[in-house]
């Protein structure tokens, strides 16, 4: 199982920094959701998966799956959505103050950056 | 911590206060607070030529950085006390002099003041350190502060250019100064001074010798302005003429002469040492010299007579160091070169700082330095005239003043080179009395051009800015005083012998249990030096008064300030070509830039994984698949590269939302009940954003082409590799244990919940929770203003 998210976190990763890479900054947005996906799969996997039951002391399960992980990601989940809302109004504005979404196009001036 | 090392850092702690001084005092001239230190640390300083007259040296230590071995060792001895007499002596006079130079109700004091003291503890550094790293940061102290002392007056183009020239120029020494430390670290183990020349024997043979030895003399050439690096020396006369009297002339450019008679011990016995000093010493004697004669600015005339007259000390030096392969032969046979450099050099800090202070005066009580505008000032300025004919006739060597005595001791050490047989002195060695003969020729005439084309000659009161007049007295004092030496130290040279030359001299080149004793005599006889001396009076006088016949000479000389030329493309190349290479990869766009990082991550990270054996592959501890599994991990697979080549912006934002719900089912399976529930709930939330935003974009129908890139694929499957090599690893290398038993055995018993992800999160790191949640709150108050305040561009589009 952990050989297969492996591989899924490496897709994801390789889906990422294509996107990123585009001219079109939603594209570049939608890339860095997907990175976060990647990164928390990655940390899951890292911890090891299905190693007992849910991190719940009310199952009172012999073993348990490692909780720190989850905490970690649980924050990451939290803090991603932040950024990616930030982002998308970013780019909201920016495509209302200067009509393109296209990175090529918005390269700061010269002498005025 | 002695009294001596108080004395050393007493100016850093005055030009704290000077400041405050400043502040409070306005009406009083800052440089009175000053005028006491210089004076103190002089008497201060007289006080150890009991010791070191009898050529013995004094040292306090204390620990600085005593893991790497370096102690703030200061010492005192003959040379050291030399330099350090004359930083505090000609510090005090031009301190005084400064007071009425600067107006104080015009001129930043506070600052030049505050520069002066840092220059004056930094070169005290130089001189009195005998650890070399502790010399070196004195040193790079004496270059900043000069740098600082030139800008001076920033708001001058020419001022601010000088200043970048001259620290560029003695950085670079500095540097390779720093170097040669280093390479002497390396051959001898220590930082001590008087270590390494304990041990010089030793290191003679090493391989790192000679290297060691270039680089402190590209330090002691730049910092004396030795040819080819003099060329910052004629930009620095920007600075206060103060400033060019005191650093300029009698202390900071010297520092290179005390950095070569220190390591003289060390290195002396090269015969590259005697040749490169000597070789470079009398270029720049002759260049100088050559050079000066042509300048028109007063003070011009003098910074190219004080690199000539280095060049002239330098050169005595290295035919100074040949006397230790003679040991047969009467001592001071072959060691009058050193003592002349010795003696020469107390009296160019007597000549020179008085003539500085004179063309001081004459620019400040006519309003010009130029030679052509000034004439006739004698009547103007009696005293100021008489104090420049003693100044100049010392400086081109005429009697009764002491510049005729260390000439005559000049020409003495050049023509007993004739007499040398070593490192092939014997085939070209004719050519420094030759040299030195026709430089002091033209020493002769710029010295002459210098006192006659000012006063005497017609007056023209209408190239003048001011009406010209005596100076007050005050200004007058100071070039009274070394005037004074001058003819003193002409008619009784044997005062300053023994107390000042000998111990010098005994630094200089130490031999066990011998005591040098110096005598300086008036008249030698008919000798080859005198002929020489009236040669040089005679041919001078002729030259000067055919001058504007073969002035023209100069012109045919190939581009007149070529080295000057060298440097200013050489730095205006070096910021082109910056500029080009950092227009050429700094090109605005965010993809090139992330395409250098990913680049730099793959192969980081690539390297480090195979480099160090990090990477590891263990399929033996994992858990099993079941079939559904396999169906959800498809549906991301498809839908990340899907993803990838969709066009239309509200499929890829359907796709987002699929991979994103199919990781959320994943942390179902993965037993994590919390991260499951806040992933469909932010995933919802986010796609609702995402189509918002999309409803909300204008013109969506202008849906760009997305060529496939090969360049992107190949970074973006790259770094999908690296992950994947780097998850595998994480997964089979076990190096620490897990410290999630911890929260998993004390849940219950510390924080009383039974939810081990929620205790941990709002107990165990309730803080990176609370900062977790003063991010959003940032990133909300970020996403407000966006939208309700419409700074500046805002209205534009209303408008529209």
């Amino acid at each position: 199982m952990e050989i297969l998210i492996s591989v899924i976190v490496g897709i994801l990763f390789m889906s990422a920094t294509y996107l990123m890479l585009s001219k079109s900054l939603l594209r570049i947005i939608i890339g860095t959701a997907i990175l976060s996906h990647g990164a928390h799969l990655l940390i899951l996997t890292m911890g090891g998966l299905k190693r007992g039951a849910a991190p719940l002391l009310g199952e009172s399960a012999s073993s348990y799956s490692d909780p720190l992980p989850q905490a970690l990601i649980l924050t990451a989940i939290v803090i991603a959505f932040g950024v990616t809302a930030f982002f998308l109004v970013l780019a909201y504005r920016a495509y209302q103050e200067l009509g393109t979404d296209n990175m090529d196009k918005l390269r700061g001036n010269e002498g005025n950056d | 911590m002695s009294l001596l090392h108080l004395a050393i850092i007493s100016p850093f702690l005055l030009a704290i206060l000077v400041p405050i001084a400043y502040k409070l005092f306005r009406q009083i001239h800052t440089g009175w607070f000053v005028l006491p230190l210089p004076i103190l640390l002089f008497s201060y300083f007289i006080s150890y030529l009991s010791i070191t007259s009898d050529q013995q040296s004094v040292t306090k230590s204390f620990s600085w950085i005593p893991a790497l071995g370096i102690d703030f060792a200061a010492k005192v001895d003959g040379l050291g006390l030399l330099f350090a007499l004359l930083i505090s002596g000609i510090g005090s006079l031009v301190v005084l002099y400064s007071i009425y130079y600067l107006d104080k109700n015009k001129e930043q004091l506070n600052t030049f003041y505050v520069y002066l003291l840092l220059f004056m503890g930094a070169m005290l550094g130089v001189v009195l350190s005998d650890n070399l790293i502790v010399l070196y940061t004195f040193w790079e102290f004496t270059s900043f502060s000069s740098f600082l002392l030139i800008g001076y007056w920033y708001h001058r183009e020419k001022s601010r250019y000088g200043a970048q020239k001259s620290m560029i120029i003695t950085v670079f020494g500095g540097l390779s100064m720093l170097g040669g430390i280093i390479l002497l670290y390396l051959m001898t183990g220590t930082f001590s001074i008087s270590e390494i020349i304990a041990g010089s024997d030793e290191i003679f043979s090493h391989s790192l010798f000679v290297p060691a030895l270039l680089c402190f003399l590209i330090g002691a050439f730049t910092k004396s302005a030795q040819f080819p690096f003099h060329i910052w020396l004629p930009d620095a006369m920007e600075a206060p003429t103060p400033v060019s009297a005191y650093l300029h002339s009698a202390t900071m450019v010297k520092a290179g002469i005390y950095l070569v008679a220190r390591m003289s011990p060390v290195f002396a016995e090269h015969s590259l040492w005697l040749w490169l000093i000597a070789g470079f010493g009398i270029t720049t004697l002759f260049w100088g010299s050559f050079s000066a004669v042509k300048q028109t600015d007063l003070k011009a005339i003098l910074a190219f007579s004080t690199v000539s007259q280095l060049g002239m000390i330098m050169s005595l030096l290295g035919i100074g160091a040949a006397a230790l392969h003679f040991e047969t032969v009467d001592d001071s046979y072959f060691t009058v070169a050193t003592t002349a450099a010795v003696f020469h050099l107390i009296n160019h800090a007597t000549f020179k700082g008085s003539l500085f202070m004179v063309a001081g005066i004459v620019d400040h009580e006519t309003g010009t330095r130029d030679i052509r505008k000034l004439g006739g000032l004698m009547n103007f300025m009696p005293i100021t005239f008489t104090l420049a004919v003693i100044g100049t006739f010392s400086m081109a060597g005429l009697p009764p003043f002491n510049g005729f005595l260390s000439k005559e001791m000049f020409f003495t050490g050049m023509v007993r080179v004739l007499e040398m047989d070593i490192f092939n002195l014997d085939t070209w060695g004719f050519l420094f009395p030759v040299l030195a003969w026709v430089a002091s020729v033209f020493t002769f005439i710029y010295s002459m051009i210098l006192v006659f084309k000012t006063f005497t000659g017609k007056f023209q009161p209408e190239q003048l800015e001011k009406k010209p007049h005596e100076a007050p007295i005050g200004m007058l004092i100071s070039p009274i005083i070394l005037a004074s030496l001058v003819i003193i130290i002409g008619f009784f040279p044997n005062i300053i012998a023994n107390t000042l030359i000998s111990p010098a001299q005994a630094a200089i080149m130490p031999v066990e249990g011998y005591v040098y004793d110096t005598h300086i005599y008036f008249w030698h006889g008919f000798t080859p030096e005198l002929f020489m001396t009236l040669g040089v009076i005679t041919l001078g006088i002729l030259l000067f008064v055919t001058l504007p016949k073969w002035r023209r000479v100069y012109d045919f000389l190939p581009e007149k300030l070529a080295l000057n030329r060298f440097y200013d493309s050489g730095l205006s190349g070096i910021q082109h070509v910056a500029h080009k290479f950092t227009k050429w990869y700094m090109n605005g766009s965010i993809r090139n830039y992330l395409v250098y990082i990913f680049t730099f991550f793959i192969i980081t990270l690539l390297s480090v994984l195979f480099l160090k054996g990090a990477f590891k592959f263990d399929a033996s501890n994992v858990s099993a698949i079941r079939f559904s599994e396999i169906v959800l991990a498809l549906v991301i697979a498809i839908g990340a590269i899907t993803i990838m080549f969709v066009k239309s912006r509200l499929t890829s934002i359907i796709l987002l939302g699929a991979v994103g719900y199919t990781v959320a089912l994943f942390f179902v399976l993965f037993r994590a009940p919390d991260l499951a529930l806040t992933q469909l709930v932010i995933e919802t939330i986010s796609v609702a954003l995402f189509l918002l935003c999309f409803y909300h974009l204008p013109q969506i129908k202008d849906e760009e082409r997305m060529p496939f890139k090969a360049t992107n694929a190949v970074i973006s499957i790259g770094v999908g590799l690296v992950i994947t090599l780097i998850a595998f690893s994480a997964h089979s290398n076990k190096l620490f244990d897990s410290i999630s038993q911890y929260y998993i055995d004390n849940t219950y018993e510390k924080a009383a919940g039974k939810n081990m992800v929620n205790v941990i999160l709002v107990d165990f790191r309730g803080f990176d929770t609370m900062f977790e949640i003063t991010v959003l709150a940032i990133a909300a108050l970020g996403i407000f203003g966006m939208i309700k305040l419409r700074l500046g561009g805002g209205k534009k589009n209303e408008n529209k």
